[in-house]
């Protein structure tokens, strides 16, 4: 059976890639600080000999629209286009094209679907920058094969957050018991507090520290009771009107497991939103 | 109130470089050629297979027709496209990084939670 090689939960920032790459007056105070923890970030996965990726992220409004919405949406396809144009345009993001892997794909779908997950699928699919950030951080050569699994956390109605802790742990067993020899990192990304569009974004911290604090404590902890008993899709409008992408970090809680504590853990407070780092090794608690 | 063909006027601007700037430029001829020509085609159909029925009420195509992103947001125009769209259109106006980005917030200050809602 296949190896859980490494579980990852990250926040995705988009401003990342320049960031980094900028130089001169153009490189913004706080770049070299963050290069270096995510460098450190990266050696996580490196240490970990992954063969694919399953990446966890949810499409901003770029391909998945308000006429068709699914919940949940696993991508089968032998490649994937990434990154759009308003993404270029807005955070000089780079087109970027990756191999997908079909086997991993149809049986995460069908295993899933029998499982009770009515997981939609699409065979062309472009990927966005939830899932791009993550590469680019942890696996910037892109050159392992992935399986995309997308979530609604933008646009109401959303599943409940017990939801995808559930999805989180039904993956987690799926890729245990899926016939292969590969090692599997399950990467997934998302948001602590957040506002965009809205009063509170863009402000010199995360709209709500406090929110963020309890909630790295959450994911560090592996504290699903705590999150479960605190987090509804009401009370996620409060620390910050797009923090529904906590429920990202709630579903890789499901993949790691109930009460287990992060191998790895790391944050950093940015302008406008908390950056966060996680990784877990299923195999040394084996 | 119609939030979904706000969403999906915003939606199909800021997805194509010429209708973000043809709606900085003449935001007034670009809301009315689009309720007449693109509001009713549905996005993965053929055209010939358009809808029928969608059109703005009065107070969405004025709050479209003057840029103004705290009606529509009032209005619970989906926070992430408002914003996108216009950081595309106004940022280059700012001198300061994140300048029209922190504007934004200031004239949207007033609203307290809970929000107007988004659910379409």
């Amino acid at each position: 059976m296949a190896t859980v090689a490494a579980v990852i939960a990250s926040t995705h920032h988009p401003f990342y890639y320049r960031a980094s790459t900028s130089t001169g007056t153009d490189r913004p105070p706080f770049a070299d600080e963050w290069v270096s923890k995510i460098e450190a970030f990266r050696e996580t996965l490196t240490r970990a000999r992954p063969d694919v990726l399953v990446m966890v992220g949810s499409d901003h409004f770029h391909q998945l629209w308000l006429d068709n919405m699914p919940q949940f949406l696993v991508g089968k396809a032998p490649f994937y286009d990434a990154n759009f144009y308003n993404e270029e345009r807005e955070f000089g993001l780079p087109r970027m094209f990756l191999r997908g892997h079909e086997e991993l794909s149809a049986y995460l779908l069908r295993q899933g679907i029998d499982a009770g997950f009515d997981l939609s699928f699409s065979n062309e699919l472009r990927i966005d920058h939830s899932i791009t950030c993550p590469l680019i951080t942890l696996r910037p050569q892109a050159d392992l094969p992935i399986v995309p699994i997308y979530t609604n956390i933008f646009a109401p109605p959303m599943a409940q957050p017990k939801r995808f802790v559930e999805l989180g742990r039904t993956i987690r067993q799926l890729v245990e018991s899926w016939p292969s020899d590969a090692r599997v990192a399950i990467i997934g990304t998302g948001h602590l507090s957040l506002e965009l569009g809205g009063p509170r974004q863009f402000g010199p911290h995360g709209p709500d520290p406090e929110f963020d604090r309890k909630a790295v404590g959450w994911i560090a902890s592996g504290d699903l009771e705590s999150a479960l008993a605190e987090v509804s899709l009401d009370s996620l409008w409060l620390p910050g009107n797009a923090t529904h992408g906590f429920m990202d970090f709630m579903l890789m809680m499901g993949v790691a497991g109930d009460n287990v504590k992060a191998d790895y853990s790391d944050s950093l407070d940015l302008f406008h939103t908390m950056e966060a780092y996680f990784t877990w090794y299923p195999e040394a608690r084996k | 109130m119609s939030k979904y063909l706000l969403n999906k006027f915003l939606y199909t601007v800021d997805r194509d470089p010429e209708l973000v700037e043809r709606y900085r430029v003449d935001p007034v001829g670009t809301v009315a050629w689009w309720e007449t020509e693109r509001a009713n085609v549905i996005l993965n159909v053929p055209e010939l297979e358009r809808s029928t029925w969608l059109e703005f009420t009065d107070a969405e195509r004025e709050a479209l027709a003057t840029h103004d992103y705290v009606t529509l947001f009032e209005l619970g125009a989906h926070n992430f496209l408002t914003l996108t769209l216009f950081i595309a259109m106004f940022e280059r106006d700012y001198d300061e990084p994140l300048g029209f980005q922190l504007e934004y917030a200031r004239k949207l200050s007033h609203f307290s939670l809970p929000y107007p809602d988004i659910s379409t």
